[in-house]
């Protein structure tokens, strides 16, 4: 007779007894799930026995793909305004709900140009020519098969926080989801473009890789080879799962610390060439005009720049005392060195603690523990990257730059603190 | 941006001294590459043979594009697509208004676009000739090219755009936003 192993004796009676309850509790659980009473106070608390103690939960796989407590419906993407193409347009990331520095699949900030194409993998082609040696094309299979890397990123909308350019525009209303929500940071996985240009070969005289997508706007973007062969990813997972389409399923380009559009979503073709392509999106779109009427072009990184989400817009201070002020900070040239945070409007500077790891071109999350005394107060935070590189006012980014650039706005905000705890926007 | 640039070189050496390293995806043929190989250059690369008139233009505008562009491509009143002309002179104003016309650099750029993403609930259903011919109209709309005229691979590369050189390579440059 074989011995009997006792735990795989326990996982048996564990299943049955799971199964045996499953059944019990359809049959027998109470209408009500609520853990309020009609008259809207809480029931069940101490010295009670809470409702859901009284009845096993629900049983696995219910649903097989999780989702988030029916308690946190209102953490939610949101459109910053109506959109007359809903396909071209943008939705914000609830960083005022999120913790750390991942954000979770569904809850990355939304940009397309014209919509969000229903790709077949199987279907999905990317071809890499121009200036090469040999014009390959690949399959997600073909992808897939090459060395594999994950790196930790945050991607940026070029116009998150356009409206601060001119602050008498802003809303006391808005939240920093409004204010800052195109902002978001995933794992991501994928292969290396330095080993896909190693496959076909890249001729002496390419200089600039136009990439280019298979949504409706076929979108398109010239970028530098070197940033290419520096840490660029095609990558084809976000947070352990492949990509979402929104995020451009089943492959798009990575790169690392520039503006969120250049990492072109539903990649299917990279073409080198000596010269930038001039797409419509790097001439008439994402440039930034100067005072003088000439505008930037190619002003790719996304610098360095700060903002408390804990306690930020909408939100009220439950009373005086104790206060956890927690925010993030982020540079496209590399790691965080340092937040500062002022709860007086920048009068005086008090150093946050950073979250290890500190990974270059990631959210850093700061904190910095608070005590409230019930009196008006300006929250500012303000980063410098390990560049050395310090996150502007808006009054010294706007004298360098005047109020028309529209895109890169890095720009100190401040959170405003009435007598009553409410926080909001004061630009 | 240093290191960035000298670690592109590094790998740049990598990607061009030697063969394939894994000898993964196969060979993209000319047919292949032909039909999505859509982008136009400055320098007239890639623009296709045919040919389209003012004329020819604004017929194919007033069905295709002026719902949401405006008649005269001031932008729609109820669809709210961007304006396509004025504005020249407005860049270095309070109000900038960024049209073809004002600000776009290159020509080629709106053959590029239309072709690509226009109009955008039908996007590459215009033959290379009404391409040509819209690209004409809102050219025209801009005082850039006269009423009569015909655009082909040879004339449209060759217009010179209002704010040509209104533009700074801000990543050649280094500008960094221009603040440090």
């Amino acid at each position: 007779m074989a011995p009997i192993d006792p735990a795989s004796r326990r996982r048996a009676l564990g299943f049955l007894r799971g199964g045996l309850m499953a059944a019990a509790s359809m049959a027998l659980a109470p209408v009500s799930a609520s853990g309020t009473g009609t008259d809207g106070t809480a029931q069940g608390l101490p010295p009670d026995v809470p409702e859901w103690m009284r009845h096993p939960g629900r049983s696995i796989l219910s649903p097989p793909y999780g989702v988030p407590s029916r308690y946190e419906s209102g953490v939610v993407r949101r459109p910053p305004a109506d959109f007359a193409f809903p396909g071209a347009a943008e939705s914000l990331t609830p960083l005022q709900d999120l913790h750390g520095i991942i954000t979770p699949n569904g809850l990355h900030y939304e940009r397309h140009h014209a919509g969000v194409p229903d790709i077949d993998p199987d279907a999905h082609r990317l071809i890499v020519h121009g200036l090469v040696e040999r014009p390959l094309i690949f399959t997600m299979n073909d992808l897939m098969r090459l060395p594999s890397v994950s790196r930790t990123h945050f991607l940026e909308c070029a116009g998150n926080s356009w409206h601060l350019w001119e602050p008498e525009k802003v809303d006391p209303r808005w939240t920093v989801q409004h204010t800052h929500g195109l902002l978001s940071c995933c794992e991501w996985t994928g292969v290396r473009v330095a080993d896909v240009l190693a496959e076909v070969g890249v001729k002496p005289a390419a200089q600039w890789v136009l990439a280019e997508g298979a949504d409706a706007a076929a979108m398109d973007r010239s970028i530098p080879l070197a940033a290419m062969l520096d840490d660029a990813v095609l990558a084809y997972a976000q947070n352990g799962e492949r990509l979402r389409p929104e995020q451009g399923y089943p492959v798009r380009l990575l790169l690392p610390g520039f503006e969120g559009n250049t990492n072109v979503k539903w990649l299917r073709r990279l073409k080198l060439g000596d010269a930038p392509f001039e797409s419509r999106e790097e001439t008439s779109k994402y440039t930034e005009l100067l005072p003088d009427g000439t505008a930037l072009q190619f002003f790719f990184v996304m610098e360095a720049k700060s903002v408390i989400t804990r306690p930020s817009g909408g939100q009220r201070l439950e009373g005086t005392g104790f206060h956890e002020i927690a925010g993030l900070a982020w540079s496209g040239r590399g790691r965080i060195r340092k937040v500062d945070v002022s709860t007086d409007g920048g009068e005086s500077w008090h150093a946050a603690a950073l979250q290890e790891p500190v990974m270059p071109k990631c959210l850093t999350r700061f904190r910095l523990p608070w005590t409230w005394d019930g009196r008006l107060a300006l929250l500012r935070s303000r980063a410098e990257d390990e560049t050395g590189y310090v996150q502007p006012t808006r009054e010294q980014l706007a004298a360098v730059r005047g109020t028309n650039s529209h895109y890169h706005y890095n720009g100190i905000v401040t959170w405003r603190i009435d007598a009553a705890g409410a926080v909001s926007v004061a630009a | 941006m240093a290191g960035l640039a000298a670690a592109g070189l590094l790998a740049m050496a990598a990607a061009t001294a030697q063969g394939p390293r894994y000898g993964i995806g196969r060979p993209a043929t000319a047919e292949e590459t032909a039909g999505w190989n859509i982008d136009v250059t400055p320098d007239g690369a890639g623009l296709p043979a045919g040919h389209g008139s003012v004329r020819e233009g604004a017929r194919i505008y007033a069905l295709a594009c002026a719902s949401c562009h405006g008649a005269n491509g001031g932008g729609g009143a109820v669809e709210r697509g961007p304006p396509l002309a004025g504005g020249r002179g407005s860049l270095a104003t309070a109000h900038p208004d960024k049209t073809v016309g004002s600000y776009w650099p290159y020509a080629t750029t709106l053959f590029d676009y239309i072709r690509r993403a226009m109009p955008y609930n039908a996007p590459e259903s215009l033959t290379a000739d009404e391409v040509y011919a819209v690209s004409a109209y809102v050219l025209y709309l801009n005082g850039i090219v006269a009423e009569g005229a015909q655009l082909d691979a040879d004339t449209l590369a060759k217009i010179r755009m209002p704010n040509r050189l209104g533009f700074k390579n801000a990543y050649q440059e280094e500008t960094r936003g221009l603040w440090r």
